[in-house]
Formats: C-alpha cells, structure tokens, sequence
C-alpha cells in the first residue's frame, strides 16, 4: 500500500495498467450485451429481466464505491497516506453516478413491474440517501477551501456515513419492503440470467476503475502544474 | 461537574436565550411549521390525526438545525473558541457541553411544545404522550449528531447552507424510529421502535464529542 504513496510511483503503475484495464471494460461491457439480449424472456418478467443487467451492476459498484472511500478515509486519517484523500476524492464523483443510474434504470423497471416509477420501498430510499450522502461529501469537499482541512472533514463525514449507513438501511427495512432479496449469492438466480449479469458486473467494475485511476492521474498532474506555477510566481 | 464546565454550558444556554434568541426562534419555526401543514393538506382531523406524528417529527429535526450553525461558527469567528481550547477542559468535554447546551435550548423546548401542537392535529392522548416520549428520547440524537455537522463546517462562511445536505441523511433513523413509536402506540402494537430510538440515541450522544471534538481539533490546527 504505502509503496505506491509516492505519487510518481503511482503514475507508472497506472500508467502501464490503465490501457489494459479500459480494454478489458469495454470487452466485458459488449460481450455482456450481447449474452444478455439472447437470454430467454423470464416467466414472469418477460424480457424487462434484462434491465436487470444494467442495475444490479450499477448498484454494486455504487455501494462498493461508498465502501472504497471509507478506507481511503481511514488510510488518510490514520496514515496520513497522500494519495488516500486524492483517491478518495476522485471515487466521490463516480459513485454518485453510478447510484443515480442505479436508481434510474431500477426506476423504469419499476413501471412495467411494480406499476409506478417510484415507490417507497426499503432498497429504493435507503439508495436514495446513499445518493444524498455522495452529495453531502462532495458538497463539503468544495466547500471547504484549504486542501488538506477539507480532506481531515470529508475523511471523518465519510466514516461517519460509513458508521451510520447500516444503520439508515436497517432502520428503512424496517419501516417497509417491497423490493425482491437477495439471489446472486443464494444462487437462486437462474444460470442463464447469472452469466450476462457477471459478465456485465466485470464491466461495470472495470469502468470504475479505468474511470477513478483516470480521475486520480489528473489530480496528480493538476497539482504538479499549480506547484510548477507556484514555483515559477515565486522565481 | 467542573466549575469551567458549568460555565461554558451557562454561557452558551445565555447565548441561546439572548442574542438572537434562537431557542425561541426554533420554538416560533416549529409551530409555523405545524400551522402551514393543515393549510397545504387539508383541515379534515382524521388526515390530520394520521399525519401528525411524522410531520411533528420532520418539524422538530428541522427546527433544531435552524441554530445549529452558530454552535461552533460563531465563536470560531470572534475566536472564543480558541479561548475555550485553551481552557482547563478538554476539547472533548466542551464538546459534551455545547451539545448538552443545544440539547437544553432546541430539544427540550421543543419536546414540551409538541402536546400543544399535537392538539391542532386531533392526535389522541395515547399518541400524544408516546409522541412527548419519543421526542424526549430522540432529540438528544439530533442535537448530537448535528454537533457533528456543526463542527465539520465550522470554518465555512456559508456552514447553514451545506449543514443540512451533510446532517439530515444521517437523522433518517431517528425520524423512522420516532413516528414509528407514535404509529405502533395509536394502533395498539407492542412498540419495538422505542427501544431501537433509545439505541440510537445513546449511542450518537456516546461517540458524537469524540467526532466533534476531532473536527474541532483540525479547524483549529490550520
């Protein structure tokens, strides 16, 4: 881990693993395309099933993502590791995205499925407040002016979330559910509907990750350029 | 408790109730509140009685943030705060204080408005007295989790309108829990709700001046 905190060192690792990395999100992204528009329709759902093959991935990574930067957090609180907050930082964005597109293509699944857009469900709002929670990070790490004080406040909202968000899911269980459980892990999940969704899961995960070491490389260079202006004002 | 403990929590309780008065300002927003909802939804008692648990609930939480940008901002602005660093307590007490403070000025107040108030909405006196209990039980998670808020913004010029994007998220339980109790009391059922509020709360008063005083601790640094 602390091997790559030197920024330069990171460059070169990302460097080398970013072009095979994209390449091999955009093969799992067609082929599960393609695997998933030739599954049979679903006794029930019909071929709306598919929709499947774009939300449950999105809802993955926007979860996982939530997860990356809680410990990225702790890695900048406790280690004070410098690439943590820039890592952090850059996973926000993206995990937001990816929640938005999760409640979107659940949304209009919804419609033909549950009759509405929206319904209050359990898993619909508490992905709803993961959404808000994104927002509220990214907000405060606008917000706050000074680099490295915005990094220690986002770090600790972060981890607060990260504290609380099992607690918010519980408690909106609790008030109501209509949302199906879970059925990849249980392997109650047909096998033909099972490999496009992996297939697709893999792409999914892969453009996170082409994406986030894209967005961290950037910030690395952004920031050699402002402390070359820097140096060059004050010369 | 330390005389400099009881000082501080006198001193912001004055503050509280002087300058600006925002105790009685978050009291006046509370009742506003409760007064627009019938305008909006209709006067019929029985919609109304239905109602009144969560929108009395939404109401308080969002009353007590009203002054809960001025918890640590402003005397990070006038630098008392850096007096109160110095001071014999440790940031952690001081957070503990302020909370209790806040607690003392936003919750309770409101707390002991709410049977008025739940009297406008036709709430039985079953509901009405598990709403003041929960109320009781539950603002102290509020005030306790916006301390956090309060002392991640505090530095901010513009803190009130980013609080509620980083504090309300985090209050979802306590709204649930709340009306929940409320709804489970008016229906009869045995009322696990309570106890999971009480949870919450116990646990967000416990860790939140830890937190707090961390996010103190990092304004103060730069």
């Amino acid at each position: 881990m602390f091997r790559y905190a030197n920024p330069a060192q990171f460059m070169r690792l990302s460097g080398a693993l970013l072009p095979w990395v994209s390449l091999f999100a955009v093969v799992a992204l067609v082929s599960g395309t393609i695997l998933g528009f030739r599954v049979p329709p679903d006794y029930q759902q019909g071929m709306t099933v598919t929709i499947m093959f774009v939300h449950v991935p999105a809802a993955i990574v926007a979860e996982s993502a939530y997860a990356l930067i809680a410990v990225a957090s702790i890695f900048s609180l406790v280690w004070r590791h410098p690439l943590a907050d820039t890592a952090a930082r850059a996973a926000a964005p993206l995990g937001a995205v990816f929640t938005a597109l999760g409640l979107i293509t659940g949304s209009l699944w919804g419609r033909p499925m549950w009759g509405a857009y929206w319904v209050w469900d359990a898993r619909l709002t508490s992905f709803l407040l993961l959404l808000f929670l994104y927002l509220g990070y990214i907000a405060l790490w606008n917000a706050i002016e000074d680099e490295t004080r915005a990094a220690r406040a986002a770090a600790i909202l972060a981890l607060v979330g990260a504290v609380n968000l099992p607690i918010i899911k519980f408690s909106v269980d609790w008030w109501n559910t209509l949302h199906q459980g879970e059925s990849i892990l249980s392997g109650q999940i047909a096998p033909v509907f099972l490999w496009p969704l992996l297939t697709m899961a893999l792409g999914y995960m892969l453009t996170f990750a082409a994406l986030w070491m894209v967005r961290i490389r950037t910030e690395i260079v952004a920031r050699r350029a402002r402390s070359l202006m820097q140096r060059g004002e004050a010369a | 408790m330390s005389p400099a403990f009881a000082s501080l929590l006198v001193r912001d309780l004055k503050l509280a109730a002087r300058s600006g008065g925002s105790a009685a300002l978050a009291l006046a927003f509370f009742a506003l509140m409760a007064t627009l909802v019938p305008l909006g939804v209709g006067a019929d008692l029985r919609l109304l009685a239905r109602v009144a648990a969560g929108v009395l609930w939404v109401g308080a939480v969002l009353a007590a943030l009203l002054s809960l940008d001025r918890l640590y901002q402003g005397d990070f602005d006038d630098g008392s705060l850096d007096l109160i660093a110095l001071s014999p307590l440790s940031l952690e007490q001081v957070a503990l204080a302020k909370f209790l403070a806040h607690w003392l000025s936003t919750g309770l107040p409101l707390t002991l408005l709410s049977p008025l108030l739940a009297l406008f909405f036709g709430l039985p006196g079953r509901g009405t007295a598990m709403l003041m209990l929960s109320l009781l039980i539950g603002t102290p998670a509020v005030s306790a989790v916006g301390a956090i808020g309060a002392s991640l913004t505090l530095s901010l010029k513009r803190g009130g309108l980013i609080l509620p994007l980083l504090i309300l998220p985090l209050l979802v339980p306590v709204v649930i829990f709340g009306a929940g109790a409320v709804s489970a009391a008016l229906d009869g059922l045995a009322n696990g709700a309570l106890g999971l509020l009480g949870a919450f709360s116990l646990a967000a008063v416990l860790l939140s001046p830890f937190v707090t005083a961390a996010c103190v601790r990092l304004n103060l640094a730069g």
